[in-house]
């Protein structure tokens, strides 16, 4: 399904000291500090599997998504996806994918989310029919239906998550980008999602592939995990060994240690 | 195709949930209208001149002026769509199966075209109902008005493939705050929002045409009055055309070459 081989992506930085002085110079002459964001990253993930993917704020979580997006284009390697490389077939690609961003909103700010849903409709070209489904499912296993003719500007975050994944999966995609699905959100909002990724998992066979901090997350929907750290993939297989060896029992505690073991 | 109209359609709702700024800006289009109208007949009263417009000339180009503001002003923008840009939503369109040049583009008219749909009819109605020194003339010939559209339209592509520079740039530089500014101003002069065309110097007239921004208003409005009729019109209407196409050309290349090195940034 995911195929990556050897990926890698530098961003160019301003940097400057600190100070007036420091500032008037920067006017003319910048510096720039080389970040390696990824760094020969390689991994495959197969039909049907949920995969979580972790690690630190700036480890390049969510530069590999929006790589696997086809937003961005990397400086070297191959990613093939579904035999797509995403950012050369982009239109053609980005049709049979769905995209989460938790941090940001795919929904119209002012109109009743279900405008939205029929705009998104449109824009997938999805038949009547598929959409009424997908649509009927979504709002049951969601529980959409109390807020569906509200705006989004008076939605909670709790509602509007759970209609931002809703609004990704109106095409029926093969496959699931999340990232950060469930930040700040209440528990029975967090537990509602991890309901549901099971679920239409089970029911569809969609590969998910979920960025998070929050290790329950990952215990809820999976057990294997990609640890990346400074761009590079360091750990690669099942959540449940490394909870084995580590011998603590609760999560955060766990991968705290396995931050520490590869001095993160 | 279903995807525009869908999106046109998205954005005339989103335009109807603001009707107090609707009728607010009714209100503040007949301010504009009479106080212009109220200057320019200062003027017309104490010249000797023939002067280079007649007077029920003038008062249809103003009306017009103030009942079409909403798809000719480039000082307005669609601020969704910036922030979006700015705050990084806009990575969900990058995500779309779509062509994200013709989408925006079509966003931006939808917007302007449904912000006006809300105001142009009360605003020439009551023009047209005015005391006669104020009240806003019929065209002249069924040619002329026909003219009139077909320019109103070319005006508004106009408008969208200029404004679509404000939006790479902010892709750019992540604030509009500069190119809005310095667009509005000067398309506002140059295009003949502050004082029309034909009342200006004869200098000021040459510099004018080297700008695209007179066939936004000053064109159509002038098609409407018959001020500009014959020969003349097809050949303005031909320049018109020839700079939508060339802004949208150069906006769709520049578009292409923003979007290879755009990095979208955070989280």
């Amino acid at each position: 399904m995911i195929e990556l081989k050897g990926v890698g992506k530098t961003f160019k930085v301003a940097r400057r000291g600190k100070g007036t002085l420091a500032a008037l110079q920067s006017l003319f002459h910048r510096q720039y500090d080389l970040v390696r964001a990824l760094d020969s990253v390689s991994f495959r993930v197969d039909e049907g599997e949920i995969v979580g993917y972790i690690g630190p704020n700036g480890a390049g979580k969510s530069t590999s998504i929006k790589v696997m997006s086809g937003i961005l284009v990397p400086d070297e390697g191959d990613c093939e996806i579904m035999g797509f490389a995403p950012w050369k077939q982009r239109r053609e690609y980005v049709r049979q994918i769905g995209v989460v961003f938790g941090q940001r909103t795919q929904l119209w700010w002012d109109v009743p989310i279900i405008d939205s849903f029929e705009l998104l409709r449109d824009i997938y070209s999805v038949p009547q029919p598929e959409y009424a489904r997908n649509l009927e499912l979504l709002t049951q296993t969601m529980d959409l239906s109390a807020f569906l003719r509200t705006p989004l500007r008076q939605l909670s975050l709790g509602q509007r998550m759970r209609a931002e994944i809703a609004a990704s999966l109106l095409h029926s995609p093969k496959l699931l980008f999340l990232d950060e699905p469930t930040i700040g959100l209440d528990a029975p909002s967090k537990l509602a999602v991890r309901q549901f990724i099971r679920q239409i998992n089970a029911e569809t066979k969609l590969t998910v592939l979920l960025t998070t901090h929050d290790m329950n997350d990952i215990d809820a929907l999976t057990d294997r995990i990609l640890l990346i750290g400074k761009g590079k993939i360091l750990y690669d297989g099942a959540f449940s060994q490394i909870k084995q060896r580590s011998g603590q029992s609760a999560v955060e505690e766990v991968i705290a240690e396995l931050y520490r073991e590869y001095a993160l | 195709m279903r995807s525009y109209l869908a999106l046109f359609k998205m954005r005339f709702i989103a335009g109807l949930q603001y009707r107090a700024a609707a009728w607010a800006g009714i209100a503040t289009q007949f301010f504009f209208g009479f106080l212009f109208l109220m200057i320019f007949r200062a003027f017309y009263r104490s010249s000797g001149m023939e002067p280079p417009m007649a007077w029920p000339q003038l008062a249809s180009y103003v009306w017009l002026q103030q009942a079409f503001l909403a798809i000719l002003m480039l000082w307005s923008q669609d601020n969704d769509l910036l922030l979006s840009v700015v705050n990084g939503d806009s990575a969900y369109e990058l995500c779309r199966p779509y062509d994200l040049y013709a989408f925006w583009a079509f966003r931006l008219a939808a917007t302007r075209l449904s912000a006006a749909a809300l105001r142009f009819a009360p605003v020439l109605l009551v023009a047209c109902l005015l005391p006669p020194e104020y009240r806003m003339a019929l065209p002249p010939s069924l040619w002329a008005f026909a003219l009139f559209l077909l320019s109103m339209a070319l005006s508004l592509a106009l408008v969208v493939a200029l404004s679509m520079f404000v939006y790479i740039l902010a892709l750019v530089t992540l604030s509009s705050y500069g190119s809005r500014l310095a667009i509005g101003v000067t398309a506002e002069l140059l295009m003949g929002a502050v004082v029309p065309i034909p009342l200006m110097p004869d200098w000021a007239q040459a510099i004018v045409n080297w700008f695209p921004f007179r066939y936004i208003m000053d064109l159509p409005f002038r098609l409407y009055s018959g001020h500009i009729a014959g020969a003349e019109a097809a050949l303005q209407i031909g320049i018109q055309i020839a700079w939508v196409l060339g802004l949208a050309a150069l906006g769709r290349l520049a578009f292409a070459r923003t979007m290879r090195r755009i990095v979208i940034q955070g989280g």
